[in-house]
C-alpha cells in the first residue's frame, strides 16, 4: 500500500512539467492552428536557460527565481520566432507552418550545443528541498513534494487566466472563429504572438521545473515531444483540464510501469492512447474537428495531367544519367547517390499520401523502419535468403499501414496526424524496448545483400531499378482511376459517396499502398547499410519525410522527389560539419517564408510569370 | 404510371425537435415533382433521409417498392438514385471532363482499377454527358475557375451519369441569374422527358416552380400541409398564409406599396 | 460616410464582384438587395476588408482603407455584424459581448451590457448561457448586440432576417428602426424585400456581383419590372 501511494505521488509530481508543456502546445495550437513540433525545443531551453541561472543566482530565491525567469526567457524567445518566422507564413496552406517550426529544432539542437556543450547537465538540487519524506515508510523527494504543490496552482492560475480573463475569453474565441475576432476589432497578430510566447514560457517553465529531477540534455526535446503529443491527443486538443487530466495518467502509467513493467513502458504508454482514441476519438475533453472550418482553405489544387513527350525525355535522360554514374563517380558518390535514392522513394510515398490524398501522416517512418526490420529479423532469426526478405519487406510494411490505416482513418486532420505519429512510436518502442528479438538500441547487424548484389556498384544499380521504378509506379497510379477517387475524396467526400465511391475504402488501400512503397524503399535501406537501427522508425525519421514533401511542394506532382533529392543531397554535404543542424535548420526556414508553395510550386509560379509556362488558367 | 419513391410516414427528431413529422407521399415515374416551404420547414432533412445521409428516427422509405430506410448514401445511389446539391460539391482540382469521367469510372465499378491512364476512359460518354447539360465546350476547363451556374450542370452531368431512376435535386436554381435558371429547369425537364427519369426538388424561386413541376408538396414545420397540381397550391388559402403570401410581418406595408 | 467605387472581389478566380461603386450618407439605412449568391456577402467582406478587393478602393469617413487589416477597419467605427449568426458558441452571452467591446470613439455612442440588455430583453434572461444554447433568434440578436459593444458609427448588418421567426424578424426591424434614431448608419443585406422596405431609406441592387439598380425606396416601388427582374418575392 505505501509503495503504491508513494508511486501515486510520484507520478502525479512528474506529470507537473508535462502538463505545462502539454497546456502549451495545445493553447498554441488552438489559437493558431500551428501544430508546434519545436515545443519540445522551447522545453529543452528552459532547462538549459534554468540551469545557467542556478549557477548565477544564490539560494532559495535564486533557484525559484531561475526557474521563473527561464520560463520569461524561453516565452521572449517564442514571441521572436513567432514574429520572425511564423508571421510571415501565417496565409501559406495549413500545416506548412510546422515545417518552419521543424526548422528552429535544429537550429535550437545546435544553439544549445553550442552554448552548453553535449554533456548531459545534472541538474541542482533545490535549496532546501534536499532529501526525502517518508509516507507510510515509503521515501518520498521532498522536490517531488513542492511540484506536486505546485503544479495545481499553474493549473489553477492558467485556469483563471483563460476563463475569466479578458485575454483568456478572446483566446477562446479566435480558437473557434479568429477571423470574427478580428472582424471585431481585436488584433489578431498580436493575439497570436501573445499565445505563442506564452505556450512557449510553459514549456520553459516547465523544462525547469524539472531540472532537479532530469537534468538537462540535447534529447530531452524529442523526448517530450512525443510525450506532449501522447497527453494532448488523449486529454482532446485544446483542452486544459484534458491536458492536465492526460499528464496526470500518463505519468503515473509511467511510474507503475517501470516498477511493474519495466520491459514496456514506452509501449504502454501509447496502447493507452489508441484506447482511448478508440472510445473517444477526439480525446478525453475534445472537440470533433470540421475540415475548413477555420476558413484556411488554400488555392484549389491544379488539374494534373500524365507527363508529356518532353518531360518523359527529360525523365529519361535523367535516368540514363543516373545510370550512367558508376562510371564516373566514385564508389562514396554511388553510395550518396543511393542513399538519395532511396529517400525520394520513401519522400515521394508519403507524398502519394499527402498530396493527391490530403492525408497528413506523422507517422510514415513506421513504414521505411518497418519493412527494413521485417527483413532484417527475417534474416537474423529465420536465416531467410536476402530475395525474400527483401520482397517480404514492402509486404509487412503494407500490413501494418493496413491495420495502423484502418484505425486512424476513423480521424481526419491534425487527429489523424497525431495518431499516425503514436503508432509509429508504438512500433519504434516496441523495436526499442523488446531487446532479446529486436537487438533494441544495438539493432541488428550483418544484414548483407545476396552475393550477386553485394558490390557497391551492383547495389546502385538495384536501388535505382527499383527506387525509380517505385516513383513511376507511384505517379503511375496517380494518373488511374484509384488516383482520381483519391483526389475525389479528398476534394469532395460528398459528392465522391453521393456517387458511390467508398471514400474510406480508397483511403485505406492509398495508405497501404503509400506504406508498401515506404517498406520497398526500407527494405532498400537495410541492405545497403547492412544493419539496422531504432532510430530508423523514428520521429525524426517521419519528420525528415513529411519536411521535404512539404519544402518540394505538396500541390505539384514532383514535390516529394525534388524536395527528397535536393534535400537528402544538401543534408549529405551539410554532416560534414559540425553545426550542420543550424546551417540546415536556417535553410529550412528560409525556404518556407521566401517558397510557400514549396520548391517545385513557386519554381512554377515563377516560370508562369515570366512566360516561360503557359498559365494553368487564366483569369477569365 | 409506376410509383418510384414512396415514404410512409417519414420523421426524423432532433433530440426534442421534430424536423420532419410523418411526411407520406409517392412519387410516379416520369414526374417532376416539387417540394417547397419555407427556410427551416425540414426541407433539407427530408433529402437527407431520402439519400441517406441522415437516418430516419420513423417511417419507411421505399424505391421501385424496395425498402431502403437507413440505407447508406453509396447503396441508395447503387439502387439508381443521383443528387445535386444546395452548395455544391464538385472536385475542384480537375477538369470539368474528369469529374464526369470520375462518376463514370464509379459507375461502372472500376474506381480501384491501378493501372489503366484514367484520362483515356470514357471520354466519349463523358463529353456525350456534357453535351446533354451545354457543358462540351468547357470540358477542359479547370472546374475551380467555373461560374457558379456552370458548376450547377456540371453537377448534373455527374448525376446523369450514374443513369438514375430517380433525381434529387436540392435547390437546383440558388445563386443562379433568372435567365440560367429558366434554362437548367428546362434542361431537367428535358431530360425528365427523353430518359424517363423521374425528380424531386426543392426550391424557393416559385416562378422556376409553377413553370415546371408537374406536382408541388408544401413542407411547413416538418410536416407536409398540401400536395397537388400547380393550380391547386397556389390557390391553397393554407400555402398563401405559411408561405406564398410573403409572410404576415409586413404585411400592411406590402400593401400600401402593392397599391 | 462610406464610398465604393469600382470594387472588383475575387475568390480565389472566381470574379465575385464587378466594379462596385456606392456611396452611404451618415445617417442613412441602405439596403444591398439581391438574390443568393448574388454577391452580398462579399461585397459585406469586401468591405470589412475580410475579403480584400482586387482592385477599386474603399473610403470609410475620409481614409482610404483597402487593404487594411479588419481589427482596424473595426477601429474606425466600422461594425460587421455576420451572416448565420456566427457567435462564439462556447462561450457565454457576457463572454461573447466581452470579445466584441472596444472603447467608445469621439461622438459615437457608449453601449454598455445593460444598454443593450434593454434592447434585447431576451438576452438578458440568458447572459450565463452559452451562445450554443441558444435560440436562432435569441443568436442572431447576440451577433448584432456584439458588434454594438464596440461602438461603431456604422454598422454592416450581413442578411439579419435570413432564417428566424417571423416575430423575432419583426424585432430586428424595430431595433434597426430604434438604431437609425440613435444617428447609427446601417448598410444591410437582405433577400426580403418586406424587410428592405420596412427599415431602409435607400436600396442597392446587385446580380452576379454587378450593380443593377441604385435608388430610394419609392423609385424601387415605382419600378415593379426590376423588383421582378432582380428580386425573390
Amino acid at each position: 500500500m505505501g509503495l503504491f501511494i508513494a508511486q501515486l505521488l510520484t507520478g502525479l509530481a512528474n506529470a507537473g512539467a508535462l502538463f505545462m508543456v502539454a497546456s502549451g502546445l495545445s493553447l498554441i495550437f488552438g489559437v493558431t492552428r500551428i501544430v508546434n513540433f519545436a515545443h519540445g525545443s522551447f522545453y529543452m531551453l528552459g532547462a538549459y536557460i534554468g540551469y545557467t541561472l542556478m549557477q548565477v543566482l544564490p539560494g532559495a530565491v535564486g533557484f525559484w527565481g531561475a526557474i521563473l525567469l527561464a520560463g520569461i526567457a524561453v516565452g521572449v524567445i517564442g514571441m521572436l520566432v513567432e514574429i520572425l518566422v511564423l508571421r510571415p507564413i501565417y496565409r501559406a496552406p495549413e500545416l506548412f507552418q510546422l515545417v518552419a517550426t521543424f526548422g528552429v529544432i535544429l537550429v535550437v539542437q545546435d544553439l544549445a550545443l553550442m552554448v552548453w556543450g553535449p554533456d548531459d547537465l545534472l541538474g541542482p538540487r533545490a535549496p532546501g528541498l534536499r532529501g526525502v519524506v517518508r509516507i507510510m515508510g515509503e521515501p518520498i523527494p521532498k522536490y517531488d513534494i513542492a511540484l506536486l504543490v505546485i503544479t495545481p496552482f499553474v493549473a489553477l492560475a492558467l485556469w483563471y487566466l483563460i476563463t475569466k480573463t479578458r485575454v483568456g475569453i478572446l483566446v477562446r474565441a479566435a480558437t473557434q472563429d479568429r477571423e470574427m475576432v478580428g472582424a471585431l476589432g481585436v488584433n489578431q497578430a498580436w493575439l497570436f504572438t501573445g499565445v505563442f510566447a506564452l505556450g512557449c514560457a510553459l514549456a520553459g517553465l516547465g523544462g525547469a521545473l524539472q531540472l532537479p529531477k532530469g537534468g538537462a540534455d540535447l534529447l530531452m526535446d524529442f523526448n517530450i515531444l512525443t510525450a506532449v503529443f501522447v497527453v494532448v491527443v488523449i486529454g482532446g486538443m485544446g483542452s486544459l483540464p484534458g491536458a492536465y487530466l492526460a499528464a496526470v495518467i500518463i505519468s503515473v502509467l509511467n511510474v507503475f510501469g517501470v516498477t511493474y513493467l519495466p520491459q514496456s513502458t514506452l509501449v504502454l504508454m501509447f496502447v493507452v492512447m489508441v484506447l482511448v482514441l478508440m472510445v473517444r476519438p477526439y480525446g478525453l475533453f475534445g472537440r470533433e474537428e470540421v475540415a475548413g472550418e477555420h476558413g484556411q482553405v488554400g488555392e484549389p489544387e491544379r488539374p494534373i495531367k500524365p507527363a508529356g513527350l518532353q518531360v518523359r525525355l527529360l525523365v529519361a535522360a535523367g535516368v540514363a544519367a543516373l545510370a550512367a554514374l558508376p562510371l564516373f563517380g566514385s564508389n562514396f558518390t554511388q553510395v550518396l547517390a543511393t542513399d538519395i535514392l532511396i529517400f525520394c522513394l520513401f519522400a515521394a510515398s508519403l507524398h502519394f499520401l499527402l498530396g493527391l490524398g490530403g492525408m497528413v501522416s506523422f507517422g510514415h517512418a513506421a513504414y521505411f523502419g518497418g519493412g527494413a526490420y521485417v527483413a532484417a529479423l527475417l534474416v537474423t532469426h529465420a536465416d531467410t535468403p536476402m530475395e525474400l526478405a527483401f520482397l517480404l519487406a514492402p509486404i509487412g510494411a503494407g500490413m501494418a499501414a493496413i491495420i495502423i490505416g484502418w484505425i486512424c482513418l476513423r480521424l481526419t486532420g491534425v487527429y489523424f496526424a497525431m495518431l499516425t505519429l503514436a503508432f509509429a512510436q508504438l512500433l519504434w518502442s516496441l523495436v526499442f524496448q523488446w531487446g532479446e528479438v529486436t537487438g533494441g538500441d544495438d539493432g541488428l547487424l550483418s544484414i548483407w545483400p545476396a552475393p550477386w548484389l553485394s558490390g557497391t556498384t551492383a547495389y546502385y544499380y538495384f536501388a535505382l531499378v527499383l527506387s525509380v521504378g517505385g516513383i513511376l509506379f507511384l505517379r503511375h497510379v496517380a494518373h488511374s482511376p484509384f488516383g482520381y477517387a483519391l483526389r475525389a475524396a479528398r476534394d469532395s467526400e460528398r459528392q465522391a459517396e453521393a456517387t458511390g465511391i467508398d471514400t474510406r475504402r480508397v483511403r485505406m488501400f492509398a495508405f497501404a499502398f503509400a506504406g508498401m512503397m515506404a517498406g520497398l524503399a526500407g527494405g532498400l535501406f537495410v541492405f545497403s547499410k547492412g544493419s539496422i537501427f531504432p532510430n530508423e522508425l523514428e520521429i525524426t525519421r517521419s519528420f525528415d519525410a513529411l519536411i521535404v514533401v512539404f519544402l518540394g511542394g505538396v500541390k505539384t506532382l514532383s514535390g516529394g522527389i525534388v524536395g527528397g533529392a535536393f534535400f537528402k543531397g544538401v543534408e549529405d554535404m551539410l554532416t560534414r560539419y559540425e553545426y550542420w543542424r543550424l546551417a540546415m535548420g536556417l535553410l529550412i526556414i528560409f525556404v518556407v517564408i521566401v517558397a510557400p508553395d514549396g520548391i517545385v510550386g513557386t519554381l512554377r509560379k515563377l516560370a508562369e510569370r515570366a512566360g516561360l509556362l503557359r498559365r494553368a488558367e487564366d483569369e477569365t | 404510371m409506376s410509383v418510384v419513391l414512396e415514404t410512409r410516414g417519414l420523421t426524423k427528431a432532433f433530440g426534442g425537435l421534430v424536423a420532419v413529422n410523418d411526411v407520406s407521399f409517392k412519387l410516379q415515374k416520369g414526374e417532376l415533382l416539387a417540394l417547397i416551404g419555407p427556410n427551416g420547414a425540414g426541407k433539407s432533412t427530408c433529402f437527407n433521409m431520402l439519400m441517406g445521409q441522415l437516418k430516419p428516427t420513423g417511417g419507411r422509405v421505399f424505391l421501385m417498392g424496395e425498402d431502403i430506410t437507413g440505407k447508406s448514401p453509396r447503396d441508395i445511389w447503387r439502387r439508381g438514385v443521383g443528387r445535386t446539391f444546395q452548395i455544391t460539391a464538385t472536385y475542384a482540382s480537375m477538369t470539368v471532363i474528369e469529374n464526369v469521367q470520375m462518376a463514370l469510372l464509379s459507375h461502372n465499378r472500376q474506381v480501384f482499377r491501378a493501372l489503366p491512364f484514367a484520362h483515356r476512359m470514357h471520354r466519349a460518354r463523358a463529353l456525350e454527358l456534357l453535351g446533354m447539360v451545354g457543358m462540351e465546350a468547357q470540358a477542359e476547363r479547370h472546374c475551380a475557375v467555373l461560374a457558379y451556374g456552370d458548376l450547377k450542370r456540371l453537377e448534373l452531368a455527374i448525376a446523369l451519369a450514374h443513369e438514375p431512376t430517380l433525381l434529387l435535386m436540392d435547390e437546383p436554381t440558388a445563386g443562379m441569374a433568372p435567365r440560367e435558371r429558366i434554362a437548367l429547369m428546362q434542361l431537367t425537364a428535358d431530360i425528365v422527358r427523353d430518359q424517363g427519369v423521374s425528380v424531386l426538388f426543392t426550391e424557393h424561386d416559385m416562378d422556376v416552380v409553377f413553370a415546371h413541376a408537374h406536382r408541388i408538396m408544401v413542407l411547413n414545420r416538418g410536416e407536409l400541409i398540401a400536395d397537388g397540381s400547380v393550380d391547386q397550391i397556389r390557390n391553397d388559402p393554407r400555402v398563401q398564409e405559411v408561405y406564398l403570401g410573403g409572410g404576415t410581418v409586413f404585411k400592411s406595408e406590402d400593401e400600401a406599396a402593392d397599391a | 460616410m462610406l464610398e465604393l467605387s469600382a470594387v472588383n472581389s475575387f475568390y480565389g478566380k472566381a470574379h465575385v464582384l464587378n466594379d462596385l461603386s456606392f456611396t452611404v450618407a451618415r445617417g442613412q439605412v441602405v439596403a444591398l438587395l439581391g438574390r443568393n449568391g448574388a454577391g452580398k456577402t462579399t461585397t459585406m467582406k469586401s468591405i470589412m476588408q475580410l475579403v480584400v478587393p482586387r482592385s477599386g478602393k474603399v473610403t470609410f469617413q475620409g481614409h482610404d482603407i483597402t487593404g487594411s487589416a479588419p481589427h482596424k477597419v473595426a477601429k474606425l467605427g466600422l461594425g460587421y455584424v455576420p451572416e448565420e449568426r456566427r457567435i462564439f458558441t462556447d462561450l457565454t452571452v457576457l463572454e461573447n459581448l466581452e470579445v466584441g467591446r472596444q472603447p467608445p470613439r469621439e461622438g459615437s455612442y457608449a453601449w454598455t451590457t445593460e444598454m443593450l440588455f434593454d434592447l434585447f430583453p431576451n438576452l438578458a434572461e440568458r447572459r450565463g448561457n452559452r451562445g450554443k444554447a441558444l435560440s436562432g433568434g435569441e443568436q442572431q440578436m447576440l451577433t448584432i448586440a456584439r458588434t454594438l459593444m464596440g461602438n461603431p458609427s456604422f454598422v454592416l448588418l450581413d442578411e439579419p432576417s435570413e432564417g428566424i421567426a417571423p416575430v423575432i424578424v419583426e424585432q430586428m426591424a424595430r431595433v434597426i428602426i430604434q438604431l437609425k434614431q440613435e444617428g447609427l448608419t446601417v448598410l444591410l443585406s437582405e433577400q426580403n424585400l418586406h424587410f428592405a422596405r420596412a427599415v431602409a431609406d435607400m436600396a442597392v441592387i446587385i446580380e452576379g456581383g454587378t450593380q443593377k439598380f441604385t435608388g430610394t425606396l419609392d423609385e424601387l416601388n415605382a419600378h415593379p419590372e426590376i423588383r421582378d427582374a432582380y428580386l425573390s418575392v
